[in-house]
């Protein structure tokens, strides 16, 4: 089993939380695993990204090379299309919809969601709208994981079971509200895949 | 044990704590600053006592350290590879005196600038020094390296140069560790002169130094860090090390390597297995993440004619990091990459969060300055270096730690009156004060912005040795009190601040210009944390 994962967005919007979360799955299933975060000066509300591998077998590399990912995971649209590049003919693009406009020459959203759109494999989610419908609008980044984990190769349970380990400092209301968000991604995903 | 998920940074300081490390001392500076970050958070490190606050600069770091070493202790240092520019004096000098107890500075090189002002490479410093360097390719390598540096550093005497890049540093994985030592003794040099620098003991163990790299050679030949791995296909042999080894190993991770592999993990190299595979392969080509140093090496030890490969004869781009597609293109494999990136994709550069104070401040000098010609704003390294960006565009310098006074200095020396400079508070105490304190000497006619969000924001908000002290260090300097004028740097005082930036233009001497308001990121970590004590409190 191999999964070279790239997950994109702007900073702050927890596409950390994606990878802790992802992580502590694939190390619950006695995987190996290597992430390449950002940090530092492009934080600032820059683009973001992680390269996140897991597999069975050992991992060289901490950087996937391009026209090698299996799954990019973007809490926005237009930064999904950024990576391009690295997606495999036979790779999934999971995306919010919703944009996150800081920029004054963002693009037409529809010239974007076309884009999306005319990708072969893609689910296009917005995950602002439902985790707010969820009353926790703080879990967009969660929907979208749910969303995605249908092509992770890891089953529910364990993405529930890391959720649990990272959220439950939190208190139990805020575990409950990832995992509920982390569902309606889920079925979203598997009426739309 | 099971495996710790560590970054690089975390794996080292995970690795000083069980080394037995007393302190570590550093100013923050990505990609180095989690490796201290670490200690701090560590239970283990508190019951250890181990020090770990942060220094003023990297100088002060990297003499604290040495001074740690002196009294027979295990000490770390660590800093952005910039910040060894900083530290140089210290450093360069160290490999003179000598270590007594283990010492190791770690110099974190960002190549492709992901987020500094330059792509240097230390390992230049540690060759230029003659210190040994230890160069790991994973997290696991990194722990390995931490434990093997401080026993190599005590049995020579010597302190060590670790180096990583952005990459190993901020990538996470799974890390084995060893058993924890004890902490050393206080225990002073054999020799009380080791550490005196007088010309006629400095060129003593300058020589000493010089004789010990044999010793240093053989350490490298036999630390197991550097390992050769051979092949039957002698028609390319393949020099490596750091991350790029990683890359290498990509591209044949479903197939065998057959080519000879010469993976440098250590330094000095040894020469002889430099020359095995010179002599037993057609050509060479040497893959290194930084500048061409093994590469330059390689040409030096052995001019006999081969074609050696690299980034000197353009077989590898010159400049920026490795990664996988590059190393594939080097050595003639295929290279598929998906589809371009559409063009309406538009860059998205990092900018000042909403309800930065800066954003308040450099609104109020854009206007303040309306009146004379622009390029007047000399900066330096920080948050507030985004201010160069779109909208505010308000800044002309950013060069390094603390030359917005000085170099605000010079242009008014040359006729460039007012000229304005803009530091932060954290840097300002790095390397602000003597230039100021130059300025005061100098009465030169510049205004000084100290931008005071009490901390060291662009790193994470880390503590600033800056806080509650810039005034009281203003006027020690010299700065006459009634020109340190103190603000809000909030909309609705901005006419009141324009004004007093107008007022500090048309003074003939030093001003300093306060605008002093918490750096938003660090307020809203404050309140969250207090937000979160009172909810406990009420359960």
């Amino acid at each position: 089993m191999k999964r070279d994962i790239i997950l994109a967005g702007v900073g702050g919007q927890g596409i950390l939380s994606i990878a802790a979360t992802i992580g502590t799955a694939a190390l619950d299933n006695g995987l190996h695993l290597k992430q390449a975060e950002v940090h530092g000066m492009s934080q600032r509300g820059g683009d973001v990204q992680s390269h996140l591998r897991i597999s069975s077998k050992e991992i060289a590399s901490d950087l996937i090379p391009a026209g090698k990912v299996d799954i990019i995971i973007s809490v926005e649209p237009m930064e999904s299309l950024r990576y391009l590049p690295w997606l495999s003919k036979d790779g999934w693009l999971v995306t919010n919809t919703q944009p996150f406009v800081n920029i004054p020459n963002y693009p037409e959203v529809e010239e974007v969601m076309d884009k999306v759109k005319a990708l072969p494999k893609h689910i296009a989610i917005d995950a602002d709208k439902i985790a707010k419908d969820l009353g926790s609008p703080k879990s967009a980044n969660i929907v979208i994981l749910g969303a995605a984990s249908p092509f992770l190769e890891m089953d529910t349970e364990a993405f529930e079971n890391a959720l649990r380990k990272i959220f439950g400092s939190k208190g139990e209301d805020v575990v409950n509200a990832n995992i509920e968000a982390f569902r309606a991604g889920l079925k979203h995903a598997q009426k739309n895949q | 044990m099971q495996k710790l998920l560590l970054l690089g940074d975390e794996a080292i300081a995970q690795g000083a704590i069980d080394a037995g490390l007393s302190g570590i001392y550093a100013y923050p500076g990505t990609p180095s600053t989690e490796i201290t970050e670490y200690v701090q958070r560590s239970k283990e490190a508190k019951e250890r006592k181990i020090r770990s606050d942060w220094s003023a600069n990297e100088k002060t770091a990297m003499e604290s350290a040495l001074g740690m070493s002196y009294a027979g202790k295990r000490a770390m240092v660590c800093m952005k590879h910039v910040g060894l520019n900083v530290a140089a004096d210290a450093f360069v000098n160290s490999t003179i005196t000598g270590a007594n107890g283990g010492l190791i500075i770690v110099s974190a090189d960002d190549p492709s600038m992901h987020s500094s002002q330059n792509e240097q490479d230390s390992r230049f410093y540690g060759k230029f020094s003659f210190m040994p360097i230890l160069e790991p390719t994973n997290q696991q390598e990194a722990y390995d390296m931490v434990h093997y540096g401080f026993e190599m550093s005590e049995r020579n005497k010597i302190p060590v140069l670790l180096r990583i890049t952005t990459r190993l540093a901020h990538s996470r994985a799974g890390v084995a560790r060893k058993e924890l030592n004890d902490q050393n003794e206080v225990k002073l040099p054999d020799n009380l002169t080791q550490f005196v620098l007088l010309p006629s003991i400095a060129r003593k163990q300058y020589k000493v130094l010089l004789e010990n790299q044999e010793t240093l050679e053989n350490e490298s030949r036999e630390s197991g860090f550097n390992k050769y791995f051979e092949g039957n296909d002698k028609s390319l042999g393949i020099i490596t090390c750091g991350l790029a080894y990683n890359y290498l190993m990509e591209n044949y991770s479903d197939e065998k390597l057959n080519y000879p592999l010469l993976k440098v993990g250590q330094y000095p190299i040894p020469k002889d297995m430099v020359e095995k595979i010179y002599d037993e392969c057609d050509e060479l080509i040497i893959m290194e993440d930084g500048y061409p140093i093994l590469e330059e090496l390689v040409r030096g030890f052995l001019n006999k004619g081969k074609v050696i490969k690299g980034r000197l004869d353009g077989s590898i781009p010159r400049d920026g990091e490795l990664n996988p597609n590059i190393v594939a293109r080097a050595l003639g494999l295929t290279d598929e990459v998906g589809e371009p990136v559409p063009p309406f994709v538009v860059g998205r550069p990092p900018s000042l969060c909403k309800g930065c104070s800066h954003t308040d401040s450099f609104q109020a000098l854009n206007e303040a300055l309306g009146k004379y010609s622009p390029g007047r704003v000399f900066s330096d390294i920080g948050c507030y270096t985004l201010s160069a960006l779109k909208p505010l565009e308000s800044i002309n310098t950013c060069v390094d730690m603390g030359a917005s006074i000085t170099m605000a200095m010079g242009a008014a020396d040359a006729g460039l009156v007012p000229a304005v400079a803009a530091i932060g508070d954290s840097t300002f105490t790095h390397s602000g004060m003597t230039g100021l304190l130059d300025a005061v000497n100098n009465n030169s006619p510049i205004t000084v912005l100290i931008l005071d969000n009490a901390t060291t924001g662009m790193t994470g908000g880390q503590k600033s040795s800056a806080l509650g002290r810039i005034e009281s260090i203003c006027i020690g300097l010299g700065v006459e009190e009634e020109h340190i004028r103190i603000l809000k740097p909030l909309a609705k005082n901005h006419e009141e601040n324009v004004k007093i930036m107008e007022e500090e233009f048309e003074y003939n001497g030093v001003s300093v210009i306060i605008p002093r308001r918490e750096c938003i990121q660090t307020l809203n970590k404050r309140m969250r944390a207090k937000h979160k004590a009172k909810k406990l409190e009420q359960k």
